[in-house]
């Protein structure tokens, strides 16, 4: 595997070029928020949030999309970039109904903990305040659209890992929604194992198991790499 | 006919004005208690789910979360239909004590004593927290140690002294820690020293009240309040008592989740605040009264030596009923160190420390009511949920509400007393408002401390002309 070396806000770095940019920026302790991608899930781009300036290019691109190439000059943190990043998440919020005070993965959320590192202290757009139904009718787990981003971890999670595809996405634009099968009650599905999958990668409490009060829910995804990489090096065939 | 209006009115929790209507001889012809802010919580937590609704609802108040959280905590109990382990019962009476303590010292020291200590006509400038920390420093002190204390408990067992959201359907969320635990009984000395001296002072100042005691909403009424099955005084979990004016029992053990069979709740043009009242007796017959002096007038015991002592000196202020809410405040003092009394026995109990406090079950039930004794009376949360537990219908008794009526009759009364001709002397509206403050209404989660809002009333003649105005500064 060959070498690139490319520059990162004006510092020289070294990586290996089957890495993301993502995962370079990382490595090098450079901290960008993101919210559909999560590792050992195939990284769609659809959050926005880790967008990077790229020399040479006028649009923005993600770093969790892009494959580094030799000579790239990257900056992370423009003002452009750290504005963009908070309306970003500004939008999120004004797009359907998140209370963090009494949600049940208060303290624990990554949309929360991402309005606090972009320093977001109010949304400057106005709420939709939507009328979105909660899907209690699964035994153990509970789907709560008020909080959905429809950052699809739970669509590629049960697709990639659980090889179910009980959950898809249905619609356009801010009417979109996650479905279970064909856009039935969780609980009546036939493809869904209840494996719980879907609901420890959720960034949000948007899938939580039933039970739970308010800022209860810790999720665990440790498994997912573990998994995937037991997988790919057939380590329980051995 | 002309009108007085009040509004906001200070020195309380939450958003509200008084109105006073006189007639053309310049006579108080009616009065009323408005409250001016709407809410909707009934209407929002539908389609939540029952589990959520402790911390929903405890965002009702910055005041009295706890009760709210214990109280639809209790509610979630009733739909899992279980049995909670008994260290979780003991651990959230002690919140509730904590609970009771910090409001009633909030209402008697911060909210009241301004009036009480400094007297009903004194600067307006002056007559607020600020104030009395000026005149008498170790008192004031002392009451905001004493609330402190209350908010320290809540914070030691739900890790935050606002909004909680440590009670939930089956118990609690965590045990009681042996720190924690010693930090309390730490701290319950100088509460208690706190307690009784204030109690001394109280009773000493008393004699300069008689007028106040006489005019300020004393009058016959039921009073209803939670008992022991003995009849003691109880505020986490028993039956209800009523008793009318004469101190005859007009009901007993009566079960809270059976409310709607005997408290109706009216509702007026004028208010957003709901008027309960007793369904036999009839609206606006069926008026009671609840809170600190209803329960004290309802029990026939507290079950602790010194709020028993207390007690039987309490009720020489009227037998067989102190009917004065004016006496709203002693009463808060004697519970005071009753819950500090039982929060002492409480944390003595060996199994105090138990990690058992919580029991695990699905929704059982469809539809549950959980009642217990807040700071200002009886506080009712019931719900009906349906499959996967999804609130579908909610009614909250909130005990404000069901001092409605008598808070509306003592105004009236104040201002038939204080209240005549067609200057306002800022000491007399003072009055009004005290009136209201010794139910220590509890209109949101917003406190307006330290009289510092900008108080306007306008007083106009039958034909629009405005005959006199005071302004608040």
């Amino acid at each position: 595997m060959s070498v690139k070396t490319l520059m990162i806000n004006g510092q020289m770095v070294s990586a290996s070029e089957d890495q993301t940019l993502l995962d370079v920026l990382r490595e090098n302790g450079i901290e960008l928020p993101t919210l559909c991608h999560l590792d050992g899930l195939t990284p769609i781009g659809a959050c926005r949030l880790c967008l990077v300036e790229l020399a040479g290019s006028n649009k923005l691109h993600p770093a969790c999309m892009t494959r580094i190439t030799e000579g790239m000059e990257v900056t992370t943190h423009s003002e452009r970039l750290v504005k963009y990043r908070r309306m970003i998440l500004e939008l999120l919020f004004a797009e359907r109904n998140h209370f963090c005070s009494i949600c049940v993965i208060n303290g624990q959320c990554d949309l929360q903990q991402m309005g606090y590192d972009v320093g977001m202290d109010h949304v400057r757009f106005e709420y939709q305040c939507p009328a979105v139904e909660v899907d209690a009718s699964h035994e153990r787990f509970i789907m709560d659209h008020n909080r959905c981003v429809l950052c699809t971890r739970c669509v590629r999670v049960c697709h990639e890992m659980e090889g179910a595809h009980t959950r898809d996405v249905m619609g356009r634009g801010g009417s979109s929604r996650i479905i279970t099968d064909l856009n039935q009650l969780w609980g009546k599905s036939g493809s869904c194992t209840g494996c719980g999958k879907c609901v420890q990668v959720c960034p949000t409490g948007a899938l939580f198991e039933k039970g739970r009060s308010a800022a209860e829910v810790v999720k665990q995804r440790d498994f997912l790499v573990y998994i995937k990489t037991a997988r790919e090096k057939h380590l329980w065939i051995q | 006919m002309q009108q007085i209006v009040i509004d906001p009115v200070t020195r309380i929790e939450g958003h509200a004005k008084i109105s006073i209507q006189l007639d053309d001889a310049g006579q108080v012809a009616d009065c009323r208690f408005h409250v001016t802010e709407f809410r909707g919580f009934e209407k929002f937590c539908e389609g939540r789910s029952f589990r959520e609704m402790p911390a929903i609802t405890a965002r009702i108040c910055g005041i009295c979360p706890v009760s709210h959280l214990l109280a639809s905590a209790k509610t979630g109990d009733a739909l899992l239909a279980v049995e909670i382990p008994e260290a979780a019962v003991r651990l959230r009476r002690i919140m509730h004590f904590g609970q009771l303590i910090q409001s009633h010292a909030l209402s008697f020291f911060h909210l009241s004593s301004p009036d009480l200590l400094l007297g009903f006509d004194s600067d307006p400038n002056e007559r607020n927290v600020m104030g009395l920390i000026a005149a008498h420093p170790e008192l004031t002190r002392s009451g905001i140690r004493l609330r402190r204390f209350g908010q320290e408990v809540i914070q030691i067992l739900g890790s935050r002294k606002i909004h909680s959201g440590w009670g939930v359907p089956g118990g609690v969320k965590t045990p009681l820690s042996a720190e924690g635990r010693e930090a309390i009984l730490g701290m319950i000395p100088e509460a208690m020293q706190i307690a009784i001296r204030t109690m001394d002072l109280y009773k000493h100042t008393l004699d300069r009240f008689h007028e106040e005691a006489r005019f300020f909403g004393s009058f016959p009424s039921l009073f209803m309040g939670m008992v022991t099955p003995s009849g003691g005084l109880e505020h986490y979990d028993g039956k209800l008592r009523i008793i009318d004016a004469t101190g005859a029992l007009v009901a007993d053990q009566l079960e809270p989740a059976r409310y709607q069979d005997y408290i109706g709740e009216a509702v007026e043009t004028w208010s957003y605040l709901k008027s309960p009242y007793y369904k036999p007796i009839g609206y606006p017959g069926g008026m009671y009264r609840v809170g600190p002096l209803a329960r004290l007038n309802v029990a026939t015991h507290c079950g602790t030596p010194l709020a028993d002592a207390e007690l039987a000196e309490f009720r020489q202020l009227g037998r067989p009923v102190v009917l004065s809410s004016f006496h709203y405040h002693y009463a808060r003092l004697i519970e005071i160190l009753f819950c500090l009394e039982k929060m002492t026995e409480l944390l003595e109990h060996p199994d105090i420390l138990d990690e058992n406090v919580r029991a695990i079950a699905r929704r059982n039930r469809f539809e549950a009511v959980g009642a217990l004794e807040a700071p200002r009376g009886t506080l009712f949360h019931h719900y009906k949920v349906r499959d996967g537990g999804l609130v579908t219908w909610v009614n909250m008794v909130i005990a404000t509400g069901q001092n409605n009526l008598p808070m509306n009759r003592a105004i009236l009364q104040i201002a038939r007393h204080y209240v005549k001709g067609d200057t306002l002397p800022e000491g007399m509206l003072n009055r009004v408002e005290s009136g209201i403050r010794a139910f220590d209404p509890c209109l949101s989660c917003s406190t307006h401390a330290q009289g510092r809002i900008p108080l306007q009333i306008e007083l106009y003649g039958a034909d629009g002309r405005l005959c006199d105005r005071v302004e608040r500064p």
